[in-house]
């Protein structure tokens, strides 16, 4: 067309302005994918779809084998479906996969492939996103209005880490692990429980209230925008500090010591909340411990729980219609009780 | 208005409304896709017509989009012609494949995941989005995905044909704008100044501000201004934030202090640390926006709140998930007829793995074989999705307390719902008649923001409120939800379905009313709320078909647990 499209990097991630939160969840799943995904909620225009897209240009790049649909480390690990797998390998960006809405179950899973079963007659399976994803990101925007047919195929995936294809006389089964990021407007409709319980943690963004802080929103906005490449030299710099941090924080995560006392302080926490399982209290020493590594602490400490403990925990306590101060005051509060 | 029409921009003989229609499409194809695009609600006729007509001073290719348009048409897809034709795959081009300005008509019905797809397209300011709202009521509006990334709204509602002369776009001002507008000087204050601006009319979003900045270079540039002037920012302003306000902008005593004379921060306007000369006070341009709201606003705020109401997204609240088409299942065997659509991929993938073995024994040499039993149909499963429409007593004679245990109970049952699949709404009665708090929804937050309000006292208008009742249901069952009322009520209906008091009448108009829910073939418990079991609301939930529970002195937690028990068989069956 008239001016061609220059792929421009995303807005980058240390640019965004304020949303602590947010930016802090991000980065944790980063350092320990093991976290299992964060769930934004939010106002609208907040930048919760920038940030996912920033995160993927900030995470450090994987090693995969080229042409692998699944993003495989070894030759050995690349599924025998797969097409056009060579024996190099490749450093490729850590994939983040988008998963629209009103996707259908065949792009999600996979399928036959037409092609090769017209023209050739053969039964070859085409790979679906949920294959693209291994090794990365699965991104849902609006993911509360995801139909109910494709959230219980991610909850099934999401659990076993494994995609299993039985249709059109297939048989296949590849791996799928993936981060799941999904973000949405709680005003259009509630996320079912089981779902929510898959994020490992939850954050709420909401505008900035004051002038300032929004006002600076604008600026770098329309920095990124009109001088394009003057603002990419500065942020690019500050997002290359951040990925040594990530890179450097999963180095130390194996060595980092954690105190029984801070296993004490999680059991506690999360009795005193009454969370289901003990998921929310695996994630929160997982974050926890993430979060002390980023710091650079040799251990992790109180003041790291206290600091992931709403995110870590907030999504998963039974609601209460009634308490009208929702569930990140929820945990504030207990978490003064039990850790003052 | 102050600053429409335009001396450079707008003609003489245009009405001053005329002109903003003209003046913001200018500005729309000087920088389509900086802009988003155009929300336009109109009804469709030629005062539209004039409007998408000059669209084609846009520099990109119009293309028509509806809502109901797949993924297939947006992203491209299989070619299942030419694929066989040719015996190798080939691919459609989608609508986003090329930059162009997609116009949506009926974009009120626009779904969810539609909404969503565009969403996303936009945020790569390749396209511009032109999206054709023919609302009809308040209710039935732009997803708020979308209306969130337009930067322009126009209404023609108010516009009379004698004023829609032919819209004579400049198309040379138009390209001469398009070359310098990315260049102008901007004031650091215009930043500034739109971003208090937005946040005093209630704009959270922070794209509005943005979207308005942009604006004002396009305006600057068309007005053949060196740099964005303080005009540009006001019109801006106005075009773009005087539908999104959520209220109305306080005076300007009341504003928050604008913010200290420019902290300039890190460097990132060239040497612009000097005093601004072409400072924009953010009180002229809160007032030219104020002055454009009586017009523009008054409906839109109206508007908003509905949309708001009804689930934002959708607009029409129409497409929730799960029940827009039902949750697919795989094709099964069987010949399309009347209701039943061939699955073609899935035809083919039947036939598929059989090829070669019949291409060996075929007599006729074809590129695909398909039998009769490749035949494939698409299926969706039944839609089981409940609603429960609660119609609640707020009339004097009714405690209020109860009122306050039925909205407990709303939200007991709401924070339950989603396992279940229910939707939950809200009729409350009193006074003169019946309002629907609260249309179907199934978000938490919103319910608690409506709730909070809803007051109580006045007479027990029975007969409006069983009428709101069944208006809200059928709109339901045309979504494809089972509704289910629970009304709670001590049965002394004492107002007129006019509103006049008068209980013979009311009683009998009740009867009617309950009459016509059984007929429409709806279920429903009645729960009476009075110290003693009236035998007249016994009579009342016979003709309703309705389970009768009588219930004193209820609690949210009692109220919501009977519900569910007296609601269970009814799930079943």
């Amino acid at each position: 067309m008239t001016k061609t499209h220059t792929p421009r990097q995303p807005f980058p991630f240390s640019a965004i302005v304020g949303q602590e939160d947010m930016k802090s969840a991000m980065t944790l799943t980063a350092i320990d994918p093991g976290i299992g995904g964060v769930l934004v909620f939010g106002d609208r225009g907040t930048g919760k779809s920038t940030a996912v897209r920033a995160l993927a240009a900030l995470l450090p790049p994987i090693e995969a084998v080229e042409g692998c649909p699944i993003n495989a480390p070894r030759r050995d690990l690349c599924p025998p479906w797969a097409q056009g797998v060579t024996d190099r390998m490749v450093t490729k960006p850590t994939p983040v996969v988008d998963l629209p809405l009103g996707v259908t179950e065949d792009r999600v899973v996979g399928a036959l492939d037409i092609e090769r079963a017209l023209t050739r007659g053969e039964k070859a399976f085409e790979p679906g996103l949920l294959a693209r994803a291994n090794r990365g990101y699965l991104y849902i925007d609006e993911v509360n209005l995801l139909e109910d047919h494709i959230v219980d195929l991610l909850l099934d995936v999401a659990q076993s880490g494994e995609n299993v294809v039985e249709r059109e006389g297939l048989s296949i089964r590849h791996p799928a692990r993936f981060v799941l990021v999904g973000s949405g407007n709680p005003e259009e409709g509630e996320l079912r429980p089981q779902l929510l319980d898959r994020f490992g943690l939850s954050v709420e963004v909401t505008s900035p209230r004051d002038i300032e802080t929004r006002v600076e929103v604008i600026r770098r906005r329309d920095a990124y925008e009109n001088q394009y490449d003057k603002f990419m030299k500065t942020w690019r710099v500050m997002d290359a500090g951040l990925r040594n941090q990530i890179l450097a924080a999963r180095e130390a995560l194996p060595k980092l010591k954690t105190p029984g006392v801070v296993l004490h302080d999680c059991a506690a926490l999360c009795l005193a909340l009454g969370s289901d399982g003990l998921r929310g209290e695996l994630t929160l020493l997982r974050a926890a411990r993430a979060l002390a590594a980023f710091e650079g602490d040799t251990a992790v400490r109180r003041t790291h729980l206290r600091r992931v403990a709403p995110m870590a925990l907030s999504h998963r306590l039974r609601r209460d219609p009634l308490d009208e101060a929702g569930s990140a005051a929820r945990v504030g509060r207990t978490l003064a009780e039990v850790l003052p | 208005m102050t600053a429409i029409p335009d001396p450079v921009t707008a003609l003489p003989e245009l009405s001053p409304a005329w002109a903003r229609v003209r003046l913001a499409l200018m500005a729309l194809a000087v920088d389509p896709a900086g802009l988003g695009g155009l929300w336009l609600r109109a009804r469709s006729g030629p005062v539209r017509d004039a409007v998408t007509g000059a669209l084609t001073a846009l520099p990109l290719p119009v293309r028509r989009l509806h809502p109901s348009l797949g993924d297939e048409a947006l992203f491209g897809g299989l070619d299942l012609t030419a694929t066989l034709a040719e015996g190798r795959q080939v691919r459609t081009e989608g609508l986003l494949a090329q930059p162009s300005a997609l116009v949506l008509t009926m974009a009120e019905r626009c779904p969810a995941g539609l909404a969503a797809r565009l969403a996303q397209a936009l945020d790569h300011p390749r396209h511009c989005l032109v999206a054709l709202d023919e609302g009809a009521e308040a209710e039935e509006a732009l997803p708020g995905a979308l209306a969130d990334r337009l930067a322009l709204f126009l209404s023609l509602d108010d516009i009379p044909l004698a004023e829609a002369v032919p819209l004579a776009l400049d198309l040379e001002q138009i390209a001469k704008a398009r070359a310098r507008f990315l260049k102008l000087r901007v004031p650091p204050r215009a930043a500034v100044t739109l971003t208090g601006v937005a946040a005093s009319l209630g704009i959270t979003s922070l794209r509005a501000p943005l979207l308005a900045l942009r604006l004002a270079r396009v305006l600057a540039a068309l007005r053949g201004h060196a740099g964005v002037r303080a005009e540009d920012v006001t019109t801006a302003a106005e075009l773009v934030f005087a539908h999104r306000a959520t209220r109305w902008p306080e005076a300007a005593e009341d504003q928050p202090p604008p913010p200290a004379p420019d902290t300039e921060n890190e460097g990132d306007s060239d040497g612009e640390n000097r005093p601004d000369p072409g400072d924009i006070p953010e009180e002229l341009v809160l007032e030219a926006v104020r002055a454009a709201l009586p017009e523009a606003l008054l409906d839109q705020l109206a508007i908003a709140r509905a949309a708001r109401a009804t689930g934002g997204a959708t607009g029409s609240g129409e497409a929730r998930p799960g029940h827009s088409h039902g949750r697919p299942l795989s094709a099964r065997p069987g010949r399309p007829s009347a209701g039943l659509r061939l699955d073609l991929i899935a035809t083919l993938r039947a036939a598929a793995p059989w090829q070669g073995m019949r291409r060996k024994t075929a007599l006729q040499d074809r590129l695909v074989h398909i039998r009769p039993s490749d035949l494939r149909i698409k299926r969706y499963q039944e839609r089981n999705e409940r609603v429960l429409i609660f119609a609640v007593d707020a009339s004097g004679s009714a405690a209020l307390a109860r009122l306050a245990e039925a909205k407990g109970a709303v939200e007991l049952l709401l924070a339950r719902a989603y396992a279940r699949r229910d939707h939950v709404a809200l009729i409350a009665f009193r006074g003169a008649g019946a309002e629907l708090i609260l249309p179907p929804t199934r978000s938490l937050v919103q319910t608690k923001r409506r709730l909070a309000g809803l007051p109580g006292g006045g007479g027990t208008p029975l007969a409006a409120a069983l009428q709101m009742a069944q208006d809200t249901a059928v709109r339901a069952r045309a979504k494809g939800l089972t509704p289910v009322l629970a009304l709670l009520t001590d049965g002394r209906a004492n107002v007129a379905l006019d509103g006049t008091p008068g209980r013979a009448r009311a009683e009998a108009e009740a009867v009617v009313a309950a009459k016509a829910w059984r007929r429409a073939g709806f279920a429903g418990v009645v729960i009476d709320t009075a110290a003693r079991p009236q035998d007249g609301l016994r009579a009342l939930s016979a003709t309703l078909g309705a389970a009768y529970l009588p219930l004193p002195r209820a609690t949210a937690e009692r109220l919501s647990s009977a519900l569910e028990a007296a609601l269970t068989p009814l799930q079943a069956g």
